[in-house]
């Protein structure tokens, strides 16, 4: 008998932990020659800790369970939720980067090749550098953390620059309340990122690989490190990756708690043991990136999800998605939500589906006012908005933007000033500091909102003037694209700005 | 090497700077740049344990800002402060990457979700705060 016990830090938050100890003593108590996995998670973050049992007919699932339930569990009294992969919320997915997430153990590469890992880089091994690009490039993939820029153009520029040694970078630095995608997968499917690092080295000739890993994920980061440590001594990794004759090597690099270090520039900066602050673009970070050399800098999303390109072809993945948003979107479906998780779909679901029908409405029962997308840089979208489809340039002509795809919900009681004020308050502490629209403009902002809250009717004037300047005067998407949730805020939801004045006067 | 150092001494010690100096060639108002633009680098040790409470959009949707509120206040201290018995520093987070469980917290490296009072109390508990 084999018992599944996620190990994802959402599932131990919620005291998985504990109920694989007690299902190790129960057990133990019983006589029961049970294998307990510590698997990721499936993303259903609402029945976590979700626990499996598979005695040789299909894993069962058991969810929530309390450590109390243990007993009950193994005996067989337990009403379960039915096997795993029929529950409804599960079946509707398209699963193709999260497609073992959850399934197998994490760190055993066995497990990972017998679900189709390693496919991808096998082929790529067999692959021109100038096909790896074509194939990435055909897939239609673009950039998961939120620009949207194509992968495989990133690559290509990359690929085409000539110097002793180029570098993959890895973007794990998820500073976005709302989002988790990239810790999940790092938590329950390491080996995937790995692979599609590796598959990005080849493609454009280069022999080391960095993840940047913020140090707020510390599961995370002991998950990468081990199984950076297997894929060596397997040969995935090294001077002669799986045989092939090339080489590629990589390791996990700790950020130190600053959001702006998301930004790739200052990333880079980071990881060079400096200062995070942004650098002004050109030069890119493909021709003159980590260390002066070219640099692919891309998110944990996008390069986990080039192994099952590779592995299904890039006919495959750029048949799925609408318009220019191909493949498939893995939505994060956060904050007051009832059934919140990861959600991996086509691109194309109205931004009502994802909230209503996959997420239930709110967890409080109360009416949704807003649904901030893609971070605290993203538009408060409001219930009006809801028939807009999941799709970079669909949001972006409503007003938004899908960065990561995480969607935090709120609930009728949220006050929309207050989260105007938030954002830049957020900017202010976490701004690097080089350019004063970002420096100044941030703190000026939060300023200028308290005037509004206290009635001041000019100060509306004044607060749009400077998110202009701020989003046409900074250098990077921080002071940039602040604006964007104050804006969304002021615009969508006038009443809570214009009941604080009333309130005054 | 920053992070090594808050390892073994749970902060970057002001002497350390020099040295670092030294070692890598830099200034030391280079060094102090770095040490201070990092929110994780400590000037001054913290409290046995450090309890981090996710202050982002979507644990303020599930009433995290009343939720640390509420733990300050109980502990009659401000954030990045520590409590007289020198157990505990609390200090904010942005985002544990726990927003579908939310509100979220951390304490050393352990985490917890939808944290309310009771369960708050339970980890200040085995803190010793």
């Amino acid at each position: 008998m084999k018992i599944y016990v996620p190990m994802d830090s959402a599932a131990k938050a919620l005291g998985a932990d504990e109920v694989a100890d007690a299902v190790r003593r129960e057990a133990a108590s019983r006589g029961i020659d049970a294998q307990i996995i510590r698997n990721g998670t499936r993303g259903m973050v609402w029945l976590e800790p979700l626990v499996e049992i598979d005695q040789g007919q299909g894993r069962i699932g058991y969810g929530p369970v309390t450590p109390e339930d243990v007993p009950a569990l193994l005996d067989g009294k337990l009403e379960s939720l039915g096997p795993v992969d029929e529950i409804p919320w599960y079946a509707r997915q398209t699963r193709l980067t999260f497609a073992r997430c959850g399934v197998i153990d994490p760190l055993d590469l066995d497990d990972y090749r017998a679900h189709g890992g390693l496919a991808g880089l096998r082929r790529a091994c067999g692959m021109s550098q100038a096909e790896i690009i074509k194939e990435t490039t055909d897939s239609g993939l673009r950039g998961r953390g939120g620009a949207g820029f194509p992968t495989g153009i990133k690559w290509k520029t990359v690929m085409e620059a000539s110097a002793e040694q180029k570098y993959i970078v890895c973007n794990a630095d998820e500073g976005d309340s709302g989002t988790f995608a990239d810790r999940m997968i790092m938590e329950g499917d390491p080996f995937t990122l790995i692979e599609g690092m590796a598959i990005a080295g080849l493609g454009v000739g280069a022999t080391r690989g960095y993840v940047y890993l913020r140090s707020e994920y510390p599961d995370a980061i002991r998950v990468m490190n081990d199984a950076v440590r297997i894929a060596r001594q397997e040969g995935v990794l090294g001077p002669d990756v799986l045989g092939s004759g090339k080489a590629f090597d990589m390791e996990i690099r700790m950020g130190a708690g600053a959001y702006v270090c998301g930004e790739e520039t200052s990333l880079l900066n980071s990881l060079e043991g400096r200062r995070g602050v942004v650098r002004a673009k050109p030069p890119l970070p493909a021709l003159e990136g980590f260390l002066g050399r070219p640099t692919v800098v891309n998110n944990v999303i996008s390069l986990a999800t080039i192994p099952v390109i590779f592995e299904k072809g890039a006919a495959y993945y750029s048949g799925l998605g609408i318009g220019r948003s191909r493949g498939t979107a893995t939505l994060q479906i956060a904050g007051n939500i009832k059934y919140g998780g990861l959600f991996e779909t086509a691109f194309g679901v109205t931004l009502g589906e994802v909230v209503n029908e996959i997420g239930g409405g709110t967890a409080s029962g109360r009416p949704v006012k807003a649904v901030q997308v893609g971070g605290p840089l993203g538009a408060y979208m409001p219930v009006s908005k809801f028939d807009t489809p999941m799709g970079y340039e669909e949001f972006d002509q409503n007003g938004g933007l899908i960065g990561h795809a995480g969607l935090v919900v709120f609930d009728d009681t949220a006050d929309m000033l207050q989260m105007a004020r938030f954002a830049l308050e957020f900017c202010a502490v976490e701004s690097c500091g080089k350019c004063t629209p970002c420096r100044l403009g941030a703190v000026r902002g939060v300023e200028t909102v308290d005037r509004i809250a206290g009635g001041d009717p000019a100060a509306v004037d004044l607060l749009t003037d400077l998110c202009e300047t701020m989003k046409d005067g900074s250098l990077c998407a921080l002071g940039g694209l602040t604006p964007m949730p104050v804006m969304s805020a002021l615009t969508q939801f006038p009443d809570d700005f214009a009941c604080h004045k009333e309130a005054a006067e | 090497m920053l992070h090594a150092l808050q390892d073994s001494y749970g902060y970057v010690p002001q002497e350390a700077v020099p040295v670092l100096a030294d070692e890598l060639n830099l200034g030391r108002a280079e060094i102090h740049g770095v040490i201070s633009f990092y929110h994780d680098f400590r000037k001054a040790p913290a409290g046995r344990h450090v309890l981090k409470i996710c202050r982002a959009e979507a644990c303020q949707s599930m009433g995290g800002n009343a939720l640390a509120e509420a733990t300050l206040r109980k502990l009659g201290i401000g954030w990045h402060d520590t409590t007289s018995n020198g157990t505990v520093t609390v200090e904010p987070v942005y985002c544990l990457g726990l927003c579908a469980c939310a509100p979220a917290a951390m304490l050393d490296d352990r985490v917890a979700g939808r944290v309310d009072e009771a369960r708050m109390d339970k980890l200040l508990n085995e803190a010793g705060a």
